[in-house]
């Protein structure tokens, strides 16, 4: 049984590390195993701190490590199909339509795994017995979350209509029938071994008791006459005195010994339809910071549309509306928002103002990209955009304060690292990369760099104030580069608006000096 | 002729060598040490007693060299090893049995122990005879092997054992528990119950789970009344084959061959050795089998020779805390006899005359000894002075002590005698020592005898044409570094001194210089 949510054919999480990782606590950050990074891209953390992806997350999890987990782990590690995609947006609108029913089912789960875990009691010493008994209690316990979790399938299977939850709840049906499910219980019923255990048995070393092998539940064909009257069974049969207590105890370790491998076998079991509400969790744990996102944007009046998917390289992107969200989120209002068309275009060099909202803009459009191949809906009016190999970003970063390299070794390390890994078809955002340097050289750098990447099938987003290397390729007219530049009125204003325009040579920066130096610091 | 020992080559000498006890010597020259490291691991075959036993003839010697020579054979040597570890099974087993309460427990673990050794002595017999050997022991031995299994009586055993354990394995049943009470039943088949289990709940797996099965300790031989309780229904349910089992055990009590029990406790002397050995052939240290130079009526060569020798007992404690030994060589020539050892402290001088006795006394025991090429004289004893604590309960001094152990030994030796001596008379003046000294070096050259002296006696060294010099290598750049080297060099008290100067630029010229 599989839950089919975050993909079609496969589970998110087949190894369940994000249950274990929730299990063991901390312990998981010095185990490689338990470690996040195998689900991520290579670059994830710099995709987290260039983008400023903590704020998104936050919000998703509303304080709950296991949401923020599945979500970071989501969101970071992109699709790259539309299908998927696709498939996604119609189980987050489901979700959306039917945020009540999907929450309860949540809860279920939750209740489920919460129950669970506070009926262990399997200590080191523990016996077959006592693994059997246990087993049953949680199996019984099971038994009725999975009654109601069929309810939930049966009431809503005609409601939803994304082919993800059609699936789940069709699966539901089918796996747990009436009959299926009358099924365990008797095999609970059983399992208490009422009439006594029959085990079979060899001859093992030294003449010792070997291969015992539990049969299924012993059945006495003695008729009611012989029953009254005690006959014994045939074969021999041994009374252990009720004042032998060691006899009794060699009874009962033998009994165990008989017991062992169904009581193994049985809280396997109990681990297995854990594990089965582990994965359904964890793959709604997902839509469930969906919703909370949700919640948040619907709070400040901010919209959210399900992005258009195109295919790779088709060098579409266009939007409206577009906003960051997570500048959006951190100061708890509306923000202000950007339409482009950059159809056809893989080369964007947005240039001007200082403070002007060039940053905030490549993120909007990093984050937009990123939430669009997780399968979400994304900040903006409307959003159309090719799906990408990878997003890819390299910020100017802080000096480096361990002293090991400079501050162009730095950059030109992680640019480095970037063209080891990169695949044709990818999206690299740049901020202010190869500043670090005078801008003569810098600008070399930058223009060698980008017209690589771009000629290689890369759509690269480019934030400068390095005015030779913006004015050198506007001058040459390429068709599929557009320049953008943060508005500034006469009088100094920025209103965080990008418009396209042609580079300038200067970023105002003496308007920045004279707020700061001549009139305070600016509200 | 026919198989007597692996050790000896003939029956008296066997039957000495049970009693050895443990020879004077072997304290002063750390011999203790080795032997007890030797035969560390080996209690049960009680080995001592043949390492206290030196041979007194090459051709006892011989007989040993040609087995070891033969063990060093990789092949040969693991399936001897793997023998001896059956034939210590085989005791084992037979200790469970005498420890085990249930009569029917007791049966077949003395079943298994006639298994093991029958299986044992068979497969150590086929073994042999594919194997190269050149030893008048192993050959003889093997040769009564051969013999031993193709006697009807082995061959009955082997079949018996067969018949016994395929019944046994044969037996199924069926316990039925319920509250205080058990049934035992024939078998018949059913359905395991864990499987179906398993298979109802399969549909929920998503990825590997724990497992809960208990571990019971399938080892522990111990069995409880109910076991055996249970046992004995068994048996009822199947009475043929317990029947058999019963007589097999009445019938075959003394199944171990005396000639193969003896054996198996001899080998271990030359695997033990080996085991030992073999721990510090790893490095750069090598073992050699030594020629042996026996005494002839004229009684005239001792023309002795050791390269890249050792002292075992010093490289077992290096060999644990990890250091390095350092290897020594000696030659006697022509009428050369006493090696007279000088220098400074700590050089390894009483390493070097304890290394001297040790390789002696191990090329007497017939064994391989460390280094690389050795020619070794076959003594009839060995003895030694070293220096000694006093002891309070001793009327006597020091200096009267010494002497008389000293007359001892003199009155004991012959020409055919090693004697080892370090660092006597030193609690006397310098004259005293000289004169005394002197005395006794005239009495050893007298008896023509080999002897090691540690001293500090420069004379000595130089005394006359029959006393060779050795004394402990100096590095000229850091003299205060210690090489363990002992080499054949004039005994010169000032090199050492001179040395320690020159780094210091304390010598005369230096000095000169620096008082400008």
């Amino acid at each position: 049984m599989k839950a089919f949510l975050l993909f079609k054919d496969r589970d998110f999480d087949p190894k369940q590390i994000l249950m274990q990782r929730e299990k063991k606590s901390r312990a998981y950050e010095t185990d490689e195993k338990l470690s996040l990074k195998q689900f991520l891209p290579w670059n994830a953390a710099a995709l987290v701190q260039d983008l400023g992806l903590d704020i998104l997350f936050n919000k998703m999890s509303d304080g709950n490590d296991f949401i923020l987990e599945a979500a970071e782990t989501v969101v970071l590690s992109s699709l790259t199909d539309a299908e998927t995609i696709l498939y996604r947006q119609g189980i987050l609108h489901d979700c959306m339509m039917h945020e009540d029913v999907v929450r309860n089912i949540y809860q279920l789960l939750l209740d489920a795994i919460e129950k669970e875990k506070t009926s262990h009691w399997w200590g080191l010493f523990s016996s077959p017995s006592s693994i059997l008994h246990e087993s049953i209690d949680k199996l019984s316990m099971f038994l009725e979350m999975l009654r109601k979790l069929r309810s939930f399938a049966d009431e809503n299977e005609k409601i939803f209509d994304s082919e993800g939850f059609e699936r789940l709840f069709k699966m539901l049906r089918e796996e747990l029938s009436d009959e299926y499910l009358s099924s365990l219980d008797e095999h609970l019923q059983q399992l208490k071994f009422e009439h006594g255990v029959l085990i079979s048995a060899e001859l093992g070393r030294g003449n010792k008791g070997t291969n015992y092998i539990l049969n299924k539940p012993f059945e006495d064909t003695r008729n009611w006459f012989e029953r009254l009257m005690q006959k014994e069974l045939p074969g021999y049969t041994f009374h252990v005195s009720p004042r032998d207590e060691a006899g009794s105890r060699a009874l009962y370790e033998l009994r165990n010994q008989g017991l062992n491998k169904v009581a193994n076998a049985l809280a396997q079991s109990s681990d297995h339809v854990l594990s089965f509400f582990h994965a359904l969790r964890t793959e709604l744990a997902f839509y469930i910071g969906c919703l909370n996102l949700n919640h948040h944007l619907v709070e400040i009046d901010e919209p959210v549309c399900f992005p258009k998917p195109g295919k790779n390289r088709n060098r579409k992107m266009s939007f409206t509306g577009l906003y960051d969200v997570n500048l959006a989120l951190s100061m708890g209002k509306k923000v202000i928002s950007n339409n482009l068309n950059a159809d056809d275009k893989n080369l964007l060099i947005i240039t001007g103002a200082n403070t002007g909202g060039k940053s905030t803009f490549m993120r909007s459009i990093g984050i937009a990209q990123l939430m669009m191949q997780a399968g979400m809906f994304v900040p903006a009016e409307s959003f159309e955009g090719e799906i990408h190999e990878s997003i890819i970003t390299h910020f100017k970063r802080e000096e480096d304060t361990t002293m090991s390299s400079g501050k162009l070794d730095e950059e030109l390390s992680r640019i480095n690292e970037i063209i080891d890994r990169i695949k044709p078809g990818s999206m690299v955002l740049l901020n202010e990369s190869f500043a670090a340097t005078n801008e003569r050289e810098g600008s070399e750098i930058a223009k060698q760099i980008t017209t690589a990447l771009i000629e290689s099938g890369v759509k690269v987003i480019f934030v400068t104030h390095q005015y030779e290397f913006a004015h050198g390729l506007y001058g040459k007219k390429m068709p599929n580069a557009i320049f953008l530049r943060a508005e500034r009125l006469e009088d100094g204003t920025r209103t965080f608006r990008i418009l396209e325009g042609e580079p300038l040579q200067t970023s105002y920066g003496v308007d920045l000096y004279n707020a700061i130096f001549l009139h305070g610091i600016p509200n | 002729m026919s198989f007597i020992s692996i050790l000896f080559n003939e029956k008296t000498k066997q039957e000495n060598a049970q009693h050895a006890e443990l020879p004077t010597f072997f304290v002063d020259l750390n011999l203790d040490q080795i032997v007890d490291k030797i035969t560390e691991h080996y209690p049960e075959y009680e080995l001592k007693p043949f390492f206290y036993f030196p041979l007194s003839n090459l051709d006892e010697v011989l007989f040993r060299q040609e087995v070891f020579h033969d063990l060093e054979n990789i092949t040969l040597y693991e399936h001897i090893g793997y023998f001896a570890e059956r034939i210590s099974e085989v005791r084992k087993y037979l200790k469970l049995v005498d420890k085990l309460y249930y009569k029917r427990q007791k049966e077949i673990w003395f079943l298994y122990a006639v298994e093991v050794y029958c299986d044992a002595v068979k497969k150590f017999s086929e073994n042999l005879s594919e194997a190269q050997m050149n030893s008048r022991g192993l050959r003889t031995f093997q040769d009564y092997l051969t013999n031993y299994i193709s006697s009807s009586e082995f061959k009955l055993l082997t079949e018996e054992i067969k018949r016994l354990k395929t019944g046994l394995e044969n037996v199924k049943y069926r316990i039925i528990i319920r509250d205080n009470s058990f049934t035992v039943q024939n078998y018949e088949p059913g359905i395991d119950y864990s499987e179906e289990i398993e298979k109802t709940f399969q549909k929920f797996k998503q990825g590997a789970v724990k497992d809960y099965l208990v571990k019971y300790n399938s080892v522990s031989q111990d069995m409880n009344h109910i076991e055996a309780q249970i046992l004995d229904f068994v048996a009822q349910l199947n009475p043929d084959v317990f029947l058999k089992l019963e007589n097999f055990n009445s019938s075959n009590k003394d199944f171990i061959d005396e000639t193969i029990s003896v054996f198996d406790r001899e080998i271990h002397f030359y695997i033990s050795y080996f085991e030992h050995i073999k721990k510090f052939k790893s490095g750069r240290l090598k073992f050699c089998h030594p020629v042996i130079l026996e005494s002839s009526p004229q009684g005239t060569c001792k023309e002795i020779f050791l390269n890249e020798g050792f002292d075992l007992a010093l490289a077992q404690k290096l060999n644990e805390s990890g250091g390095q030994i350092i290897c020594n060589d000696f030659y006697l020539e022509d009428k050369e006899r006493v090696i007279v050892v000088t220098g400074p402290n700590q050089g390894g001088k009483t390493t070097f005359a304890r290394m001297f006795g040790q390789l002696h006394y191990l090329a007497s025991l017939g064994c391989p000894v460390p280094g690389s090429e050795a020619k070794l004289f076959l003594f009839d004893n060995i003895f030694t002075q070293f220096e000694r604590s006093e002891k309070v309960e001793n009327l006597r001094g020091k200096l009267e002590d010494d002497l008389t152990r000293i007359h001892y030994i003199l009155d004991k030796a012959t020409t055919r005698s090693i004697i080892i001596m370090n660092e006597i008379f030193n609690s006397t003046t310098i004259e005293d020592v000289s004169f005394l000294s002197a005395q006794i070096m005239n009495k050893i050259l007298e008896l023509d005898l080999i002897c090691v002296w540690v001293t500090f006696i420069d004379e000595l060294a130089s005394f006359d044409e029959k006393t060779v010099s050795m004394t402990s290598r100096i590095v000229p750049d850091n003299p205060a570094m210690r090489t363990f080297k002992i080499i054949r060099r004039q005994a010169d008290g000032l090199a050492y001194a001179l040395a320690i100067a020159e780094k210091y630029k304390l010598t005369y010229c230096s000095i000169k210089e620096r008082i400008k």
